[in-house]
């Protein structure tokens, strides 16, 4: 058997700017696993997210991150990638001039290592079908990385790339904002097709929605920058119908965002 | 200065080299004419570009260099610039060692030679356009390549002669303190199409590159002028391109300035007619400490003429690039269409890009437009490619590739768009 892929975070504090953000997450992915992270917006999901890809203007001042026992936090973000972690991001760059084939491949290829490309045939072959299943057009390919892509495209192409790098770790940033309800199960379906012992996922929302399509084994509600309660699947279903005043009310918080003024 | 360039060579040292040339008198006559401007013209005004500090007088003038047999006794990086060994002329140092036409093409009237056979062999030819178009008076650096212009090359293309295949010239300068004065000159006859591609490189510590390329584009000649200046960092790169372009004519200029050392490259349309079209595609890559002055000129006289100046530029480390576009639209050239776009992208703190685009109308009916940006590397872009599991070289790589792309894709050969494609790649390792 191999060995599982583990993220484990400890007491993870961020800041921007000088201001604290997070105020100390502490969370375990293992392989196999579906965590949902759920919270309204302003609480902080996306610095976690990018914290932990390593984004320059992110700085983790305490805690610990180790990916499978490694420490993440001293990896420069193309390690982070390398060692097993991916980020589909809320609002992805776009970058004129470079196809998203020619991309994918210098992305793909960065993993295996020199001397270890992966052939041209192979790789068309690998991503034609991973887009047949992401029912994306073939023009996607030679088109400029993002460029011009509609909201939705951009959350198709995001979860291209993860099924193309298969990454041990995915965190998912509102990957369902823009997503129409066909959208939506295809991502969905992309998702769950990599769901196996070899793949931990991070769900980031603040819908329930995309959790009728990618069912998770754990849901943690995010609020003034760190985990303030974990459940089941059930907590998510209660959260829809409920939304985020009872949880509010239960732990005495008035306020939810972080970081303001 | 001044007086280093008297000390060097003087009236004698001319008549000599003329005389080991074997030249026809009047080409004597020309020299001894532009060097006696050197010291009294100044150097070239460029926009934004301070020349005081450049190295323009201290080089050897004249370096011998023997034939070669083959194309494989040179370099084999120097080698790998040429894409095809028909039609090629090289030159090293201040002699041209090496050419070759195709037979069917010579059949045809088409002349492809070095500029000292073709002075005496073509004179009448030569003697028409031969510094008709950058003259001896314009300013010091082309009254010093009046003087001392060797090797080079004469491209005729006689009426109605169509070459589909592109003719190369690869000027190659190696050892300490040597100077190259190339001279091209291309005549271009009614309904003939042409594409000529130069390199300029070196190796070790040369001093100068002071070439001058003139086109002649006749009534719906088709010409395709690409240059890719690659010179160590040693170097002072000064190339001077000139078109005239006749009526329903087109010069399309390709030009890739990767050297490393000071640069002047220069390109100037003359839209004498109507119906003329220039297009220029120019990238440039800088590293180290170049500096850059690349100016794309168009006049438009003529009716209906049309202008395409599109230009991009990357600087990393301390390299420093002004770009300038300059459209000027005389009175009466009614119809004209001038367009420019210029765009620099710094990789490093310390690089310094600036575009200028300059508009010039003195006529009412026209279209012009004109788009212009200088900006640095996004940093969210380079976390994005990265993210990916691509090191940070190679996402810069591919940031950089993108940008130039949206001119390098435009380049209608696939080999042309290869070589500058590889070049560009080896020079961002
Ligand atoms: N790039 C940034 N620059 C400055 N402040 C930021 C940035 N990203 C997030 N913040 C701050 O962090 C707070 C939380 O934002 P974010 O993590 O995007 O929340 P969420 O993803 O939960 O909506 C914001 O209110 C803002 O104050
Ligand atoms: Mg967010």
């Amino acid at each position: 058997m191999s060995n599982k892929p583990n993220l484990k975070l400890k007491d993870i504090k961020v800041e921007i700017e000088g201001r604290e953000i997070l105020k100390g997450v502490n969370i375990e992915i293992k392989g196999g696993e579906i965590h949902a992270i759920m919270g309204p917006n302003g609480t902080g999901k996306s610095t976690l997210a990018s914290a932990l890809m390593g984004h320059p203007k992110y700085e983790i001042i305490s805690g610990e991150a180790h990916l499978n026992g490694e420490d993440l936090l001293e990896m420069e973000v193309d390690e982070r990638a390398r060692a097993g972690l991916f980020l589909a991001m809320q609002y992805p760059s776009e970058i004129s001039g470079v196809t998203n084939s020619d991309f994918l491949r210098s992305a793909v290829n960065a993993k295996r290592g020199e001397g270890n490309e992966i052939s041209l045939m192979k790789f068309i072959r690998e991503m034609d079908s991973k887009m047949d299943v992401l029912e994306m057009d073939q023009k996607f390919a030679t088109r400029y990385l993002n460029e011009g892509f509609s909201g939705g495209e951009k959350k198709r192409n995001e979860i291209l790339q993860m099924m193309m790098l298969k990454p041990g770790i995915a965190i998912l940033d509102e990957i369902d904002s823009g997503l129409d309800i066909d959208a939506l199960k295809v991502v969905a379906e992309g998702v769950n097709s990599m769901r196996n012992d070899e793949f931990g996922c991070l769900i980031i929302t603040h819908y329930q929605r995309l959790l009728n399509y990618i069912k998770p084994d754990f849901v943690h509600v995010f609020m003034q920058g760190r985990i303030v309660k974990s459940g089941g699947p059930e907590l998510a279903e209660r959260l829809e119908a409920e939304g985020y005043d009872w949880v509010k009310e239960e732990l005495g918080i008035e306020d939810e965002t972080v970081g303001k003024g | 200065m001044s007086l280093e360039t008297k000390l060097q060579f003087d009236d004698q040292f001319i008549a000599k080299l003329s005389q080991d040339l074997q030249e026809p008198a009047w080409m004597l006559e020309h020299r001894l004419a532009a060097f006696h401007k050197i010291n009294e013209l100044p150097l070239p005004k460029l926009e934004k570009t301070n020349l005081s500090k450049w190295n323009f007088d201290r080089f050897t003038p004249y370096t011998e260099a023997a034939p070669l047999q083959s194309l494989s006794e040179l370099p084999e990086d120097v080698q790998a610039l040429l894409f095809d060994s028909n039609n090629v002329l090289v030159q090293k140092n201040s002699s041209v060692v090496y050419k070759q036409l195709q037979e069917e093409l010579q059949a045809k009237g088409v002349i492809f030679t070095d500029l000292n056979t073709a002075s005496s062999k073509h004179e009448d030819l030569v003697k028409q356009t031969f510094m008709t178009l950058v003259t001896k008076d314009a300013h010091r650096l082309a009254a010093q390549h009046g003087a001392l212009a060797t090797g080079g090359i004469f491209l005729y293309v006689p009426r109605n002669v169509e070459v589909e295949i592109p003719f190369q010239g690869l000027f190659y300068a190696e050892g300490e303190q040597v100077a190259i004065f190339p001279h091209v000159v291309i005549v271009a006859e009614e309904n003939s199409r042409v594409e000529f591609v130069a390199n300029f490189a070196s190796k070790g510590e040369v001093a100068l590159s002071n070439a001058v390329i003139e086109v002649v584009a006749k009534q719906n000649a088709k010409v395709r002028l690409a240059t890719i200046s690659n010179m160590g960092s040693s170097t002072v790169d000064v190339l001077y391109r000139r078109a005239n372009i006749g009526r329903d004519a087109e010069v399309e200029y390709i030009i890739a300035d990767l050297s490393e050392g000071r640069v002047i490259s220069n390109s100037t349309s003359h839209l004498n007619e109507s119906g003329g079209i220039a297009n220029v595609k120019s990238v440039a890559l800088g590293s180290g400490d170049m500096r850059a002055n690349i100016t794309s000129s168009a006049y438009h006289w003529g009716t209906h003429t049309a202008s395409d100046v599109n230009a991009r530029a990357v600087m990393k480390d301390n390299a420093s690039c002004i770009t300038n576009s300059i459209t000027k639209i005389e009175k009466g050239a009614s119809k004209a269409d001038g367009q420019q776009s210029s765009k620099v992208l710094m990789l490093s703190d310390q690089a310094r890009g600036d575009s200028n685009p300059i508009l010039l109308i003195d006529e009412n009916d026209v279209t012009a437009g004109h788009a212009a940006s200088v900006g640095r590397v996004d940093a969210n872009q380079l976390y994005y490619l990265m993210s990916r599991g691509i090191p940070r070289v190679e996402a810069e790589r591919l940031v950089v590739r993108g940008f130039l792309d949206a001119v390098v894709t435009e380049i209608p050969s696939d080999s042309l768009r290869k070589t500058i494609h590889q070049l560009i790649e080896r020079k961002l390792r």
